[in-house]
């Protein structure tokens, strides 16, 4: 093909550090390489920047900087999240609720947790991927102990009725857990207004480095530590500090709620003209998720009579990177269990195409992307036993 | 991820397309797991596949295969089409990712499928020639891997 370019469309995957955040963590690798739990001045300045570190990030939040435990990032979170409340709680009840939707870091949890004698409540999700309050309210027991709902939806980038799960939660004196893996850093959140009990969020959704994210746990939770072995994470998670990563995470979030309202408005414009451009001018075409209630750099698109992983390879020749619900980009038979969640059928779920969006795309790349899926969704139909299928019986009708 | 030759065969597929009042026509797969294989034959009086055409809905792989298998039985008799398998296809394509292989299968499925089409309408019977399921099951492809 043509004029090979780069244009990056998979920011819920994963997003590049900006050079700020590397700035930050550099001299933490080297120089300033203390242990923090060391006595001697040199490390205890490395302690000192990780309270500073972890008081900007509850400050995110409007959380307590103690409420704030380190992780590996958003998947050790969700684990941690489930495990250690379900543990923990298991006297009062072993009953958890979630949804279909979560990320397989939630729902691979609770199959394990069901497997060692809790029960999990998986919740549908409407046409658009919310949660239906009714049913949450339904499957409340008096043996529940956790609801996990996440913020939004890494697929379809749908942003559930939060401030109303939270509100029920607390109402019924169950702990409320949600993974903002996705939403962190995109939409403002505040655990109190919230009320949300724990919450899971990643570094490297939001231009910080991998290998670090945290865990907010309120205050007066009684859960147990996830790694015993040190005093680290107020004993809860032992293990010597990621320093480079907590001040790269910092840095981070610090940038991220900075140009929160200008980034995302940025974000919308190009979500929204692209979502715009495509639904007006590749026909069969259907956008999955919420059209409003959705994170500001997330397009999420099914065509029909074609399948996902062929449109990724050739958006890849022409150097776009995107990614699919397909079977074949799963290496299950299945296609999206999020897709297949919103009531799509299997081979609407094989065609989607899943664009999130950055800082640093353009609107002229939004133009590039969309006259590429034009030509390609044109040559797979042309290809397709289903659309010539699709054809003829409008043709004899 | 996949071979040259399947990203060949993949952006430059052969013999795309329908073949109009076809001697005989194969469908396999379903969409359920993503991949429909779909060969037109068009066939003379000497058995001889003339020409061939084909349309996949799938991933690359499933294209890539579809479109190796119209190449090696084209020009061959329907008996010599019987004996092209997915292994051949798969080698043929420098080989394909584990998790790849039942489009291969699908392939030899979908020339078969058109062979009984040809054979029921003329009344020909080959042995080893069955008719074709309908649908390969996901257990079916499941074992594959």
């Amino acid at each position: 093909m043509e004029n090979k370019r780069f244009i990056y469309l998979d920011h819920a995957a994963t997003t590049p550090a900006r050079p700020e955040v590397v700035d930050a963590m550099l001299p933490y690798f080297t120089e300033k390489f203390g242990n923090p739990s060391s006595v001697y001045t040199f490390s205890q300045q490395n302690k000192a920047v990780i309270t500073d570190c972890r008081e900007l990030i509850a400050n995110s939040l409007g959380a307590k900087s103690n409420e704030i435990y380190f992780t590996a990032g958003g998947s050790e979170s969700d684990n941690w999240a489930l495990k250690a409340t379900a543990e923990a709680y298991a006297t009062k009840g072993k009953h958890i609720i979630t949804t279909k939707i979560e990320h397989h870091a939630i729902l691979h949890t609770a199959q394990y947790l069901e497997n060692n004698g809790y029960e999990v409540t998986y919740l549908d999700v409407d046409e658009n991927g919310i949660v239906k309050i009714e049913d949450l309210k339904n499957a409340i027991r008096p043996d529940t102990i956790l609801i996990s709902v996440m913020f939004a939806n890494n697929e379809i980038g749908t942003i559930q009725p939060i401030k109303e799960i939270g509100a029920i939660a607390k109402e019924h004196g169950i702990i409320f857990h949600t993974d903002a893996v996705q939403a962190y850093g995109q939409v403002p959140i505040d655990v109190d207004a919230y009320n949300i009990d724990m919450l899971s969020a990643s570094g490297h959704k939001l231009n910080g480095p991998k290998g670090i994210g945290f865990l907010y746990i309120r205050t007066g939770l009684k859960l147990r530590s996830f790694v015993h072995g040190g005093a680290q994470e107020r004993s809860r998670r032992a293990g010597t500090e990621n320093v480079t990563g907590i001040v790269g995470l910092a840095k981070a979030v610090e940038i991220a709620f900075d140009t929160m309202e200008q980034r995302t408005q940025k974000e919308c414009k190009l979500r929204d003209y692209m979502i715009d451009r495509i639904l007006a001018e590749v026909p069969y075409a259907r956008l999955n998720g919420h059209r409003v209630d959705r994170l500001p750099n997330n397009v999420n698109i099914s065509f029909q009579f074609i399948e996902g992983e062929s449109m990724l390879i050739m958006l890849d020749m022409a150097g776009i990177c995107a990614s699919s619900g397909s079977a074949c980009t799963s290496g299950s038979l299945d296609p999206s269990h999020v897709l297949l969640a919103i009531g799509l059928p299997h081979e609407i779920a094989h065609g989607s195409l899943r664009m999130t969006l950055g800082d640093e795309n353009t609107m002229e790349e939004m133009d590039f992307v969309v006259d590429k899926i034009k030509e390609i969704v044109e040559k797979l139909r042309s290809m397709s036993p289903l659309y010539e299928d699709f054809v003829k019986r409008n043709a004899n009708q | 991820m996949y071979s040259e030759k399947v990203m060949d065969h993949f952006t430059n597929p052969r013999n795309v397309g329908e073949i109009e009042n076809a001697s005989g026509v194969g469908t396999v797969g379903n969409a359920k797991c993503g991949d429909i294989m779909r060969i037109y034959f068009d066939i003379d009086e000497n058995q001889v596949i003339r020409d061939v055409k084909f349309k996949t809905f799938g991933c690359g792989a499933a294209v890539a295969t579809s479109s190796m298998a119209t190449e090696l039985v084209k020009g061959k008799t329907i008996y010599e089409a019987l004996q092209v398998t997915n292994k051949a296809v798969m080698e043929a394509l420098d080989g394909l990712p584990p998790v790849k292989v039942h489009c291969s299968l699908l392939a030899e499925e979908a020339i078969h499928a058109a062979l009984w089409d040809y054979c029921e309408k003329n009344g020909i019977t080959i042995e080893g020639l069955s008719k074709p399921k309908s649908d390969i099951g996901e257990e079916e492809v499941e074992e594959e891997y």
